[in-house]
């Protein structure tokens, strides 16, 4: 039965329930985190990499494939200055942990 | 790699991402959720990897990107936070862009047939709209935060007219690509473009305080774009990893709204303090302020019990959040009870007061949010302001005041306010503040940094 539904139904399943995973989970963040929040969630939005990969990836090249290009190295920036950032804000807020403990 | 095993990997990657979220809860876990992050998205590159070609290519535009990323990271200010999330939401939305386009052009790239189907033609031109509106917003939203453009709303006559008519025309060109039997270059090309110009006349006449909400709302659309872009490619992690993204902006706009209890669509239409502004400065009765010097300030905390500290955006301009740390130390060295009230508004994004006092290694356990810390003021020696004004402004208890209801830290309640500003000036709001002429209340005036040193100095 599942294999003759269609795939854009498919998508929208995972979509409303990963939705509702986010929901739950963000509420969770505690405010004090909600910087590195958002430089994290910056960095997972670079997962838009893997669709520039494959932008880029056909091997006969056409100006798409150097358009992949451009958005492989956007999303890069992306995805290494959100994870690096954040990692650079949670040491801090390791520290402080240190001191009071 | 098959297709299946491809699927796997991208669910394994999808569940390290949903636990990069979990690991924020607490500090404890927080840098064990960034790592689990790293690994999810390692998984996922690699994977994909292994079903394309020009690999040279995309690894040497991977490290040019990832040295550009990672020079940035190690670089920024932490006080330059909100501007570098706003420039990093502009990539994603330029990204997810140029992936739709390249998706029109060779739709066989990315496994789907020659001739787009309908579902996929909705998909692609829901993904491009949201992402150059997201493009263009952030990139406004860098120039107003990093003040390359002034932050002032900027406003004129008939501008919501504009921009719906603006995005009746775009969803218009939407349905012809969409309708269309053959890619249709015109429809697509026109609507990207009412798409870019739209995200950027959406972002000119919000203000500077109300920051935090437009960059968690662009945060959320960067998210909504890299699903949209899911849904193109029928790729399930893309769809989640954007939808934890975009349900995280989602709930930080709310929180941001809720903490200075306006709607979100009179955030989004902006141009709030501009007439509200010159009906204050009417007043006309003249009040009086009592003023003091840093030293007088300074003995004040030192022979107090407890104090509590304010910060707010003015602290982040000054950047002195160090000189704080040492105001708080001396005094706590004296035996004074020292915390920071941090009200969620606070600066230009969601939370950017705990990062910067985190920078300045101020402990943890004396930062507290407003909930925790809002019925200790009323027991409190001394109330120190710092660069914040709207936040503790007591009109927000009087109705009619166009903040009325505004949750705000209750400052005025303590036994001593010591407000250090740079003038008299009005906040965002363009409301006078009552607290500045209460008798309990001593200004200070000067640069947030200049004054907080002087305190140093003197105690």
């Amino acid at each position: 039965m599942i294999g003759e539904v269609d795939p854009t139904i498919i998508n929208l399943t995972v979509f409303v329930l990963a939705v509702f995973v986010g929901y739950h989970v963000v509420w969770n963040v505690t405010p004090a985190l909600h910087t590195p929040l958002m430089s994290v969630t910056n960095a997972i939005s670079g997962i838009i990499l893997v669709g520039a990969m494959l932008a880029a990836g056909p091997a006969e090249t056409d100006w798409g494939v150097w358009l992949g290009a451009v958005a492989v190295t956007l999303a890069a920036i992306n995805v290494f200055g959100g994870f690096l950032v954040t990692q650079r804000m949670l040491e801090m807020f390791r520290k402080k942990d240190k001191k009071g403990s | 790699m098959s297709v299946n095993s491809v699927a796997l990997a991208y669910l394994i990657a999808s569940v390290f991402f949903i636990l990069a979220l979990k690991g924020l809860s607490s500090p404890l876990t927080a840098r064990r959720g960034n790592l689990f992050g790293m690994v999810g998205m390692a998984i996922a590159v690699v994977t994909t990897l292994t079903i394309t070609s020009n690999w040279a290519l995309i690894l040497a535009c991977i490290a040019v990107g990832g040295a550009i990323g990672a020079i940035v990271a190690r670089r920024v200010q932490m006080t330059a936070m909100p501007e570098l999330v706003a420039f990093m939401h502009s990539l994603v939305g330029l990204a997810a862009v140029f992936i739709a386009i390249a998706a029109v052009n060779n739709p066989a790239s990315f496994g789907l047939p020659e001739t787009l189907p309908m579902g996929s033609r909705l998909e692609l031109f829901l993904g491009t709209f949201i992402g150059a509106m997201t493009w263009s917003g952030s990139v406004i939203a860098f120039l107003k935060l990093s003040g390359r453009m002034s932050g002032a709303p900027i406003t004129f006559g008939g501008q919501h007219m504009i921009n719906l008519i603006l995005a009746i025309v775009m969803v218009g060109f939407g349905l012809w690509f969409f309708f269309s039997e053959t890619t249709n270059w015109t429809a697509f090309a026109t609507m990207t473009a009412i798409a870019f110009v739209l995200g950027f006349l959406i972002i000119i006449p919000i203000g500077g305080a109300d920051m935090p909400v437009v960059i968690s709302m662009l945060n959320s659309y960067s998210g909504w774009a890299a699903a949209g872009i899911g849904f193109s490619l029928g790729n399930p992690m893309l769809i989640i990893a954007g939808s934890l993204v975009g349900s995280s902006g989602a709930i930080l706009s709310y929180i941001m709204c809720k903490a200075m209890n306006r709607p979100f669509i009179s955030v989004i239409l902006g141009g709030f303090g501009s007439e509200t502004g010159a009906a204050a400065a009417g007043d006309g009765t003249q009040k009086t302020h009592r003023s003091g010097s840093a030293e007088d300030a300074a003995f004040l905390m030192g022979n107090a019990d407890s104090v509590i500290i304010v910060p707010g955006y003015g602290l982040a301009v000054a950047r002195a959040q160090h000189s704080v740390k040492e105001l708080a130390e001396k005094l706590h060295a004296k035996g004074v009870n020292v915390r920071f009230a941090i009200h969620p508004v606070a600066g230009r994004m969601p939370g950017h007061m705990n990062v910067l006092l985190a920078e300045a290694e101020i402990p943890y356990e004396q930062v507290l949010e407003m909930d925790e810390i809002n019925s200790d003021f009323s027991n409190t020696d001394v109330v120190l302001v710092l660069g914040a004004n709207d936040v503790v402004n007591p009109a927000a208890n009087v109705p009619g005041s166009p903040i009325y209801g505004m949750p705000i830290l209750d400052a005025h309640k303590a036994r001593t306010v010591m407000v250090v500003k740079r003038s008299m000036a009005a906040g965002y709001a363009g409301l006078d503040n009552d607290l500045f002429y209460m008798d309990k209340t001593m200004m200070v005036f000067g640069d947030a940094k200049k004054v907080v040193e002087e305190m140093v100095k003197a105690l």
